[in-house]
């Protein structure tokens, strides 16, 4: 295995009187895409969250690029070159896209190479440059959302359920996307209910149930599979080819 | 379009209404010569800069303080106090003018770093505490504020009455320490809005509409929430107390029912509303509209009340004793129509 940008051990997180997650165990390989699947109360989202600080783990820790950041606080996390794509498409719809954009460069300015490949992945960012971000469709806001966590190099990208609620064509035209990403050297860590949109992007996989996770292995290995697949998630991928 | 920051009315009929309302307070002086109106004009001017630094933590950055009055106050008292002390000339009014601005500054960064991390009404409260507290302090130290009674202080030679800049009357106007008083205000409240302008149309103002929208994902794209906050904490203070300090220069007076009062704090919010929160120009709407009415209203009904004198029910409603209550219901059907206030109403239908 290649080397691990980020490394979960037995992180727990208990929210209020609820314990969410019995000790995680995950590592993120550097460079490549790793899929968080699982079904839904699994503790996905919560995992990311974790990491990025918006809940504290209570135990465990979380290093990135060997840097122990269990206790940073989230703008830190973030600033370290971690890029987090929430689940629930984090634009910000009073202010326009093109504010939406440059609050997200904190050096002061878009790199104009970088926007050029951004109007290119993404044209309807382009022709609403100066549109208020919540006039926007579903798809479009979640193409803003992932477009400007890439506004500026990341050296980690943290999507959750990016085709969640999108138009099948929507989410085809997504997968080149992040396989363009994943070639220009951004690790992915995804969480994604979409079992074929996962194996289209996916070099890694991480299962969970119950607050942790319960199988780890390569995308193919899970792929090919399909009583794992039936053990772990309750169906087959085949059903969602 | 520099000059706003880029950030124009985007309504063809606000942007009228606000040349219009500029206009008339650039020409008041000159067009109506009663004491009464220039003294309205310049406190629209003073509540135009007060009610927009209100509208920096309010509108723009979702926090909900009830201290505003509290740094007014400040700014007022650090005019009054100085002026009284000392020599009143321009030494005094500059020392006693950073001082107050000095001490909102540290007061708000206080506040904010302490109070800001709690949720909004929790703030709201504390906020509102502080302020009592502050003017209870104000009225008990009566060696240093006047207690009750304020202070009523000299301003340099060239704002007293009985300085002429002319020998002769200009069109019409005796140009007096009066009238020189009230550009000084002008030229000031033009300044500092369009310094407000500016402050909101940066990327430091982009960050707070972030914030208000969702903190959460302002810190999960890298912002730390709580400093911008009591930036912009500090910020509204600081142009709150410069509201003071126009104030005290324009009354030459100063004590707790004229910066301090909860009441002033509850006028300030309603001019946000009903102006429109997170516009800025909403200011200049609500406070002409809420002084306006708030002076002349009385004089409408006293007209309608006389007129409808026959009528006897009808001319008891309008009795101008009544004008608060008309007040309170012209508000009432303003925010009713206009939710997002004037000047947000008005610049959705322009989108229309």
């Amino acid at each position: 295995m290649s080397e691990i940008l980020l490394s979960l051990k037995n992180v727990e997180t208990r929210i209020g009187p609820y314990h969410i997650l019995h000790g995680v165990d995950l590592d993120v390989p550097k460079g490549s895409a790793t899929m968080l699947l699982g079904r839904n109360g699994a503790g996905k989202t919560t995992t990311v969250r974790t990491i990025m600080n918006l809940w504290r783990a209570s135990a465990g820790t979380i290093h990135f690029d060997g840097r122990d950041i269990t206790n940073l606080e989230t703008p830190d996390v973030a600033r370290l070159g971690i890029g987090y794509v929430p689940e629930t498409m984090g634009i910000f719809a009073d202010l326009t896209i093109a504010e939406n954009m440059r609050l997200a460069a904190f050096s002061g300015k878009i790199d104009t190479q970088r926007l050029e490949r951004i109007f290119t992945m993404f044209p309807a960012i382009k022709r609403f440059w100066l549109a208020r971000a919540g006039t926007l469709s579903g798809g479009q806001k979640q193409m803003l959302s992932i477009a400007r966590a890439i506004v500026e190099p990341r050296r980690l990208l943290i999507i959750d359920e990016p085709t969640k609620g999108l138009a099948p064509a929507i989410v085809g035209n997504m997968v080149p996307i992040f396989r363009d990403l994943k070639q220009s050297g951004v690790t992915i860590l995804m969480i994604e209910q979409n079992f074929a949109f996962a194996n289209a992007i996916g070099d890694h996989v991480a299962v969970m149930d119950d607050g942790k996770v319960v199988h780890a292995g390569t995308m193919a290995e899970l792929a090919d599979n399909e009583a794992i697949q039936r053990r772990l998630l309750g169906l087959s991928m085949a059903s969602h080819q | 379009m520099s000059i706003l920051s880029g950030d124009s009315p985007r309504s063809r009929l606000l942007a009228a209404a606000i040349i219009l309302l500029v206009l008339g307070l650039a020409i008041a002086p000159f067009a109506f010569s009663s004491a009464r109106t220039m003294n309205t004009a310049a406190k629209i001017l003073v509540f135009i800069v007060l009610v927009a630094s209100y509208d920096l933590i309010l509108g723009f950055a979702g926090i909900i303080s009830f201290a505003h009055t509290m740094f007014f106050g400040i700014g007022a008292y650090g005019v009054a106090i100085a002026m009284s002390r000392m020599e009143p000339g321009w030494i005094a009014l500059a020392t006693g003018s950073v001082a107050a601005l000095a001490v909102s500054a540290v007061l708000a960064t206080i506040i904010g770093l302490f109070s800001l991390r709690v949720r909004t009404v929790f703030f709201a409260m504390i906020t509102l505490a502080v302020a009592t507290a502050f003017t209870t302090a104000a009225s008990q130290l009566s060696d240093w504020t006047g207690g009750e009674d304020g202070i009523s202080f000299k301003m340099p030679a060239i704002f007293q009455p009985s300085f002429r800049l002319f020998e002769q009357p200009v069109l019409g106007l005796n140009v007096n320490g009066r009238v020189l008083s009230y550009y000084f205000i002008f030229v000031c409240t033009i300044a500092l809005f369009l310094l407000m302008l500016r402050i909101v149309n940066s990327p430091f103002g982009r960050v707070l509409q972030a914030i208000r929208e969702n903190s959460f994902r302002a810190e999960a794209v890298g912002y730390r929430t709580i400093v911008y906050r009591t930036l912009a904490n500090v910020l509204a203070a600081m142009f709150a107390a410069c509201a003071g300090i126009l104030m005290a220069i324009w009354l030459r007076y100063n004590g707790p029912d004229t910066t301090l009062s909860l009441e002033i704090m509850i006028d300030i919010l309603l001019m946000t509303v009903i102006g429109g929160m997170g516009t800025l120009y909403g200011a200049i709407v609500g406070a002409t509209l809420f002084m306006v009415a708030q002076t002349y209203l009385q004089d409408v009904m006293a007209l309608v009340s006389g007129a409808t004198g026959h009528i006897p029910l009808l001319s008891n409603i309008v009795h101008p004793d009544r004008w608060l209550l008309w007040l309170g219901v012209l508000f009432i059907l303003s925010v009713y129509y206009f939710p997002q206030g004037i000047v947000g109403s008005l610049r959705d239908r322009a989108k229309r």
